[in-house]
This record gives C-alpha cells, sequence and structure tokens, in this order.
C-alpha cells in the first residue's frame, strides 16, 4: 500500500513538480514535497511563496488539470477534482481562517455536511455520542451544545480538528493553526498534534512561528518563490530558527532587528489610574487602573497573554472606541487631555493601528492613496473639498519613503500582500503626524523580509521624537524592539522592566505573575 | 479592436452600461422608424423620469453607505401631497410650497435617520415601516382625495426654458447651456489630464482622450439639438435642469469631498472607518435624511406634473430607484457606487420602457424584460469582478484616466495576491 524510500520508511505522500500558474504569475514552479508516514511535516516560506497554493492543490482546492505535476499518495497518483475526493482518501485541511458556523453547536459544527442519519433523519443521539468521543480525543472539555461562538479561538481550533477525526483522517494539513492562538493554546494545540502522530495520523504544519516548528516538526521543507528550496530532517540536520531563516529569506539575516541608538527625551505621555469596564458584562473590569507613561523618543512594549487586555487598554484610550465607564486621566505634555472620540483621540496626536488588519484597519475596497489619506482628510482638503492632486502625491511620498511595493498607488490595498498592506496602514497614520502611535501587533502574518522593514519604520518614527506603544505576543519581537517594556495580566500592569533587565523568562513570569500569587 | 480597448479603458466589455444605453436607443430608433430620437419623445422621456433619477441619486448615497430606503415613495407622495394642501388651504405661494416640501421631506428623514444611525435598527425595517408609514399618511392627510396645484407650482414638473432672444429657430437658452456644457467638459478634462501628467500618473495617449471628447461633446450637442428643436414652447425641461443640477452637485460631493469619502469609508468598512475617525452615525444619518429630502423633491416635481397629487403617487418607485442604481453597479455589500452610474442605470431602465412602449409592447411583457434585464446588468458585473476585471462602476469612476495599471506579472506579485485577485 504505501512505497518506501531508500532508507526504507514508508512514504505516504509524494508531490513531484507540481506547476500551477494563474494568470500572469507562476504560483508554484516544479515544486517536489515527500512526506513520510506518521510524521510531522513542516512547510516554511514567507507570506506568498507559494505554501497555502500547494496545499491547496494537494487538497483538491485547486483541482486536477488546474495545475502540472503528480500527486502520489498512498503508492497511487491522485487525481482530485475537488475537496470531498480528497477528503474521501483521508486527506483533510484545517484553513487558517477557521471554516466554522459561529451560531451552530460545536456538535453541529462536528458533523457539518456529514451528519449520521438513520432513514434521512439526523440521529442526534448518535452525534452527540460520537462528539462526545472526538471531543475527548483532542481534549476539549466543553457541552456539544455550546454554540460556537461562546468558545475561544483555541477551542475552536480543536473543534476543527475533531471535525477532521470524525472524517477518519489520514494526512491532517494544518495552515498557521495557532496564528491567532495564545501561548498555552498553542502549546495544547502542539501537544495534540504529536500526540495525533502517535497514532499514526501524519500532519503537515505551515507555520510562521519557527520556534514550534522546530519543536514538533520531524521534517521541514522550504519554499522560497514558489520554488522548492531544501528539505531538512529536524533530527539529522540540527535544525534551529536561523538555518530555516536563511532557508526562507535565502541569505543569512545578520540580526533580525535594524540597529538602532535610543533618543530618549522627557515624559510626555502618561495615563493615571486607567479604568474599563466590559462593554457588555457588569462589574467586570477589562483595565483595572492601569498607571504607565512614554517618554520621547521611546519604543514602550506591553506583553501579555492574549485576553489579558492589552488591545483593550489601547482602544480604550484611543477614543474610547473599547469598553464602558471609562475612568482615569491622561496627561499629554503635562495637561490632561480629552479622549473621548476617536476624531479627538486624533487630534490630540495619538495614533492606532490595529492588529486585525482586515476588519479593523483597512477598507479593502479602497485603493493605496485614498487609504493613505484616509485619517488625516482635513489636511489635503479646503472648505471639506478633497484635494486629489495633494493626495496623490502624498500617497507617492509615503510609496517611496516606507518602499512599498506596488505598481502604482491607485492599486487598490486588497491586492497587496499582509507586509504591503502593513506599510500602506501605517502610512496612513504616520500622515496624522502622531506623537504617541499605537501599534497592536505590527507584524502579525507578515513575512520576515518585511517584519525587519517594518522595525526599521518603527524605529525611525521613535528617532523623529515619537513615542510608540508596540503591543506584541512575540516576546523576541518585544525583546528587540522595545526601550521599556510593561507587563500585563488580566487587566493590570503587573511590572515594568528595562531593556536590559527583559528576558523572555521574566516577562513570562510577571505575564502570569497574579496567576502565582492568587 | 485595438483602437477600441484603449478607447475603452482595456477592455470594450467594461464599457458595458453606456454601451448597453447607447446600444438600446440604437436598437429602437430603427426598430420604432425613428420615433425614439424625435426632440418630443427625448423630452418626454426626460419629464417621465427626472423624479425616478432624482431618487436616484440619494438612493446611491444610501446604498453606498450599505443601507437601503424602501420609503422613498411613500415619502414623495406624503410631501407631495402636504405641499399642495399647504399651498390650497394655507395660501402658500408656489417657492413657499417648494420649501416647504424640503423641509417636511428634512423632517422625515431626520426621524428615519435617528432610527437608523443612532438606535441601530437596520434601516432596511426601519424604511419598511417608513413605507407604510408614509404612505398612511399620505391617505390621512389628503382624505385618499385628488389635490389640483396651481399653475406657478406645476412649473417645475413641466415647465420648459423660456425663449430669449433672437428667432434662431432654436431654443436660445438650451443652445448655451449646451454649448457651456460641452466646453465645461473638456476644459476640465484637459485640466485634469494635465494635472496628472505634472504628478508623474499615467495619462493615456492624446488621441484616445481627444476621440473620447468628441464622442463626449457629440452626445451633448446631438442632445441639445433635439431639445432645442422641440414643438414650439418645449425646450430642456425644468425637471431635466433641476435633476443636471443636482448630479453635478452630488456628483462632486461623492467624488471630492470629505463627507462623500466618509460614506464610501463607513459602506465599505465601517469598523475601519471608525478607528480612523469617521463620525460613522453622523454618517448614516446624513444620507438617510438627505434621501427623505430628495425623495420630498422627487414628489413635488411629480405632483406639478400630473398637475394634482392623489393618494396613489409614487407607488414602487424605491424599485425603480434601486434597479437604477444597481444597475448602475453599485453593490449590494455597500461601498461601491458612483452618482453618474446610478443615473446610466435610470436611464438604461427609461429608455427601455420608452422604447417598449413605442413599441406597442404592453405592460405585462416590459416588466418581464425589465426584470430580466436587472438580473442580467448586475449578473454581468459580477461575473466581471469575478474575472478581476474592475467593475463598470469602479471604470466609471476612474477607469478613463487610468487604463493600463493592470498589475504586471513581475517579483512583486505574490500568489497572495494572485488569490485575492482569483477571489
Amino acid at each position: 500500500m504505501t512505497s518506501l524510500d531508500t532508507q526504507g520508511d514508508p512514504i505516504l505522500l509524494e508531490m513531484r513538480s507540481i506547476t500551477k500558474e494563474f494568470p500572469g504569475v507562476k504560483a508554484l514552479s516544479n515544486v517536489n514535497l515527500r512526506v513520510m508516514a506518521g510524521e510531522i511535516h513542516a512547510i516554511c516560506g514567507e507570506n506568498g511563496a507559494g505554501k497555502s497554493t500547494l496545499m491547496k492543490v494537494l487538497s483538491g482546492v485547486y483541482g486536477y488539470g488546474s495545475y502540472t505535476g503528480d500527486i502520489v499518495y498512498q503508492a497511487e497518483t491522485q487525481q482530485f477534482k475537488d475537496i470531498r475526493a480528497s477528503e474521501a482518501a483521508g486527506i483533510v485541511i484545517i484553513h487558517q481562517e477557521l471554516a466554522l458556523i459561529p451560531e451552530l453547536s460545536i456538535m453541529e459544527n462536528i458533523f457539518l455536511g456529514n451528519e449520521p442519519t438513520k432513514w434521512g433523519v439526523i440521529d442526534w443521539a448518535e452525534a452527540r455520542k460520537r462528539s462526545m468521543e472526538l471531543l475527548a480525543r483532542v481534549g476539549l472539555r466543553e457541552d456539544p451544545d455550546t454554540p460556537i461562538k461562546e468558545i475561544g479561538v483555541g477551542k475552536q481550533q480543536l473543534v476543527e480538528i475533531a471535525k477532521a477525526l470524525n472524517k477518519s483522517v489520514r494526512l491532517l494539513i494544518l495552515d498557521e493553526p495557532t496564528a491567532a492562538l495564545n501561548e498555552s493554546d498553542s502549546q495544547h494545540l502542539l501537544d495534540l498534534i504529536l500526540g495525533l502522530k502517535g497514532k499514526g495520523i501524519t500532519s503537515i504544519i505551515i507555520s510562521h512561528k519557527l520556534n514550534e516548528i522546530e519543536q514538533i516538526a520531524d521534517e521541514i521543507t522550504i519554499i522560497r518563490d514558489g520554488k522548492s528550496i531544501e528539505t531538512l530532517n529536524v533530527k539529522r540536520d540540527g535544525v534551529d530558527e536561523d538555518r530555516i531563516i536563511k532557508g526562507m529569506v535565502g541569505r543569512t539575516l545578520e540580526s533580525r532587528f535594524p540597529d538602532h541608538e535610543p533618543k530618549i527625551g522627557e515624559v510626555f505621555f502618561e495615563v493615571k489610574d486607567w479604568t474599563v469596564g466590559h462593554p457588555q458584562i457588569q462589574d467586570r473590569l477589562i483595565c483595572k487602573g492601569s498607571n504607565f507613561y512614554v517618554r520621547r523618543g521611546e519604543i514602550v512594549g506591553f506583553a501579555g497573554l492574549m485576553g489579558a487586555g492589552r488591545t483593550e487598554l489601547a482602544r480604550s484610550l484611543f477614543g474610547h472606541s473599547y469598553g464602558r465607564f471609562i475612568k482615569g486621566q491622561v496627561y499629554k505634555d503635562g495637561k490632561p487631555v480629552n479622549l473621548r472620540s476617536v476624531r479627538s483621540a486624533i487630534d490630540a496626536g495619538l495614533g492606532y493601528v490595529t492588529e486585525d488588519r482586515k476588519s479593523l484597519g483597512l477598507n479593502l475596497l479602497d485603493d493605496i492613496k485614498t487609504t493613505t489619506v484616509s485619517a488625516a482628510l482635513n489636511k489635503i482638503s479646503n472648505y471639506t473639498v478633497v484635494d486629489t492632486r495633494k493626495e496623490f502625491s502624498v500617497a507617492e511620498e509615503y510609496r517611496k519613503s516606507l518602499r512599498t511595493k506596488t505598481p502604482s498607488v491607485e492599486e487598490g490595498v486588497a491586492k497587496l500582500s499582509g507586509g504591503n498592506q502593513q506599510k500602506v496602514v501605517l502610512a496612513k497614520w504616520m500622515f496624522t503626524d502622531p506623537d504617541l502611535l499605537i501599534l497592536d501587533e505590527p507584524t502579525r502574518g507578515i513575512d520576515v523580509g518585511a517584519k525587519y522593514e517594518i522595525y526599521g519604520i518603527i524605529q525611525r518614527l521613535a528617532n523623529q521624537g515619537k513615542g510608540v506603544i508596540v503591543i506584541s505576543s512575540e516576546l523576541p519581537e518585544l525583546l528587540g524592539l522595545s526601550d521599556r517594556i510593561y507587563t500585563i495580566f488580566e487587566g493590570a500592569i503587573t511590572g515594568v522592566l528595562d531593556k536590559n533587565e527583559a528576558t523572555q523568562e521574566s516577562l513570562m513570569k510577571l505575564m502570569t505573575s497574579a496567576r502565582k500569587t492568587a | 479592436m485595438n483602437a477600441l480597448k484603449k478607447l475603452f479603458g482595456g477592455n470594450t466589455r467594461q464599457f458595458g452600461m453606456i454601451f448597453a444605453l447607447v446600444a438600446l436607443i440604437v436598437f429602437f430608433q430603427i426598430f420604432t422608424g425613428g420615433r425614439t430620437l424625435t426632440p418630443g419623445n427625448v423630452i418626454n422621456l426626460f419629464n417621465g423620469n427626472s423624479y425616478i433619477l432624482i431618487l436616484a441619486i440619494g438612493m446611491v448615497l444610501v446604498i453606498i453607505a450599505g443601507h437601503i430606503d424602501l420609503s422613498v415613495g411613500s415619502v414623495a407622495a406624503f410631501v407631495g401631497v402636504s405641499v399642495a394642501l399647504a399651498m390650497r388651504d394655507w395660501g402658500l405661494p408656489w417657492w413657499a410650497g417648494v420649501l416647504f416640501g424640503l423641509l417636511l421631506g428634512a423632517v422625515i428623514g431626520a426621524w428615519q435617520g435617528l432610527w437608523t444611525a443612532y438606535v441601530g435598527i437596520p434601516a432596511f425595517i426601519v424604511t419598511l415601516a417608513g413605507m407604510l408609514l408614509f404612505r398612511g399618511f399620505n391617505q390621512f392627510v389628503g382624505k385618499s382625495n385628488t389635490i389640483p396645484v396651481s399653475k406657478e407650482f406645476q412649473f417645475i414638473g413641466s415647465g420648459y426654458l423660456p425663449e430669449i432672444g433672437p428667432n434662431t429657430g432654436f431654443n436660445n437658452l438650451t443652445l448655451l447651456i449646451g454649448i457651456v456644457a460641452a466646453a465645461f467638459v473638456v476644459i476640465m478634462s484637459l485640466r485634469a489630464r494635465a494635472a496628472a501628467k505634472a504628478l508623474g500618473a499615467d495619462v493615456p495617449e492624446l488621441w484616445v482622450e481627444v476621440t473620447k471628447l468628441v464622442l463626449i461633446c457629440g452626445a451633448i450637442l446631438y442632445a441639445t439639438y433635439l431639445f432645442a428643436t422641440g414643438r414650439p414652447g418645449t425646450s430642456f425641461p425644468i425637471p431635466g435642469m433641476i435633476l443636471a443640477v443636482l448630479v453635478l452637485i452630488y456628483g462632486f460631493i461623492a467624488d471630492k469631498t470629505v463627507l462623500g469619502r466618509h460614506v464610501y469609508a463607513v459602506g465599505g468598512n465601517r469598523h475601519a472607518a471608525e478607528l480612523s475617525g469617521v463620525q460613522s452615525k453622523k454618517v448614516n444619518f446624513m444620507v438617510m435624511m438627505n434621501m427623505s429630502i430628495l425623495a420630498g423633491l422627487a414628489g413635488m416635481i411629480f405632483v406639478a406634473r400630473s398637475t394634482a397629487s392623489g393618494p396613489f403617487d409614487g407607488v414602487g418607485w424605491e424599485l425603480d430607484a434601486i434597479a437604477a442604481v444597481f444597475i448602475g453597479g453599485a453593490a449590494v455589500t455597500g461601498g461601491v457606487g458612483t452618482v453618474i452610474g446610478s443615473i446610466v442605470g435610470g436611464l438604461v431602465m427609461a429608455v427601455l420602457n420608452n422604447g417598449l412602449q413605442l413599441l406597442g409592447v404592453g405592460a405585462d411583457l416590459t416588466q418581464i424584460i425589465k426584470g430580466l434585464v436587472l438580473l442580467a446588468a448586475v449578473a454581468f458585473d459580477v461575473y466581471n469582478k469575478s474575472q478581476g476585471k474592475r467593475s463598470i462602476t469602479g471604470m466609471l469612476i476612474k477607469g478613463f484616466q487610468r487604463n493600463n495599471n493592470e498589475i504586471k506579472p513581475d517579483e512583486t506579485t505574490s500568489t497572495k495576491e494572485v488569490i485575492s485577485k482569483e477571489a
């Protein structure tokens, strides 16, 4: 049933010289991938390298005939014409954006499109029994009747896996499974994947989190610019993160952060006793009397686990755009400022780059130039009439200075890659000329090369004397970038560390500290 | 063929809507034996549809902002009857009647805007309620009677530009307006071209620009000729004049002002707009209120044209206005649409109506054909978008000036982009 490679290991899947073209562009060219039965195989590459496209070819999203090359699975050449065909063969893909229906229950989602029936009527008793078993297998302790929208992303991910297990999966493909998860949920998921491996389920995992890959993968295939570059055996080749990065970008990154000589001035922004209530739940506080300050030219990091209230703190400051019963004082240059609406916050010199670029940061129907000026239209208009020439030249200026890759500033933002979209969002806020820029997960979903550029932009802003707050889930990023780091746990600031005293361990301790004392 | 492509923006299909309009006109001109493009018929066409087109102007803004207004027919009818009554019973002069009507429209709009923007009830529901509410009000205050309006008031619905100056065989004022309009178009295009060049943006070749201008000016001047040579006493109709002024004003607002930008921003992504400092509630309130003001105006023009207000004025207008907007390329999900596009969409429907009537096609068949045209137009647009081409709307907004910006397959094009293009 399975063929063997030269060392006698069984090969589960082999994709041979896969080429996939879209009108005008070759997304994949002669990509080869070989996955052994029972291993965890990671696929690494920058955004846009072709990882997701390759998985879509494998799972039949791009059906047989739309690509060239062979897919040999379980020693047979396969011609999957759609997802159903690949699922019938035991290949299940879990996409980055989860395909769950929020209003339906866990059980209904698990069996969606695959409902157990008796005489054509759904057999809910059977469904319940089986979903209990499946939930136990993935280690999710929830009532199968709980609506999906009431459980967190981490648990939703587990439901997706339960759904895959229900389809008697042999090859599980996970596209960025931990991108939206916090550390403990991620760990749980990784353990689960390892557990499935023990039960003979082969996994292909796509991830930007190289430390996770290093931790669980047996083999790593690196894809760059639509070509398969190399396949590394983690144990045999002694692979570490730097090695993977070298393969991904085709060069060794000397440093993941640009050199930066901080020029820190006096304190100009101060928040005192900032308290925010939950928008729906009475008496629940999301921020509990936070105090912090930012100095001119300083990059201040905010570390905290997901759900600790970092984003909520930032958004409540930025024009009260989150929460109720907001109390506390904000001082800028020693004077109290009013931040009651987003408009007044912008006028007071604040900018906020959201973590959720697509649903909160951008109007995907807009083009680059419209987006660039959208938060400061008053700067390019006379008597509320927009000066489209100024608009064009402003956008052009930022395109050049931020090196946004685009044929023209009249291109739609939806067509840009994540890194370039983020540059457009940064341009939009830089054009408002803020004194304090709050960046919420500024490099989420952005590839290594673009990250480096974004870090450079952030440092340049700080050197212009602006204060920058960086909220990030990636501790190495905070450590590399910040001059000072605050830690948040359950809505309260639990500590502040200087650049030279902060380590991943010390931060982690503070980020979870209240839990330990409680 | 190549030349055509350059002229029409990369792809002839993108020229769809205007092309369809021209084709329809030519079709009917041939099959009605020349009865379509006669002064009398064209004047009629404008007179009989200007109020729908005025509604379409307001409706496109509502739809861009992501809402819908089902109440416009009822609001128009209520304002119409109220104005007729106010002039008859309170003795208001015609101009005070018009002001009163606009004010009443604004009050109704404020009411609907309040529920939509500040209470957060979907506009579909608010205006569905409004549709019943104001139809009821119309029949309540008018006691379901017809109420005649004065001759002066009728001018706004059925008047024409007056005859002035020497007898040239044409209506001089119409002629003047036509020539000024053509000159305006030429000057604006050349200025825009010069400005784009100065900024280093791509401009089409000169002959493309010139041919385009010749075609547009030709159309304007031909229309001028038709309007100016009608039977004595007729010329460019007053409702058409009002419409033209509104198109200019609203086209400018939508395209060039901060408020217009905000409407598109709220419709495109409300949350992103709010986090950029846009006051989305205010924007929603404004578009809803504006719609009712224009509905009031349309109602008054209709009453003036039909010399009296009645209990069934404006029935089904909302559907005509909405159809015009969607044929004109707006998106159901909001964020997309243009004033000009909607006018063209409305004209397509109007020409279709008129031509079928001239051919003696019954009302039943006319409705069937109109329904199919609406479906086909939107399907065509959806298909084009799914092919990754700019929609008709996109083309109408800015397509002419920049034809050759298709992403070139180079190293900046990653799979992500291609996939999103595909989707």
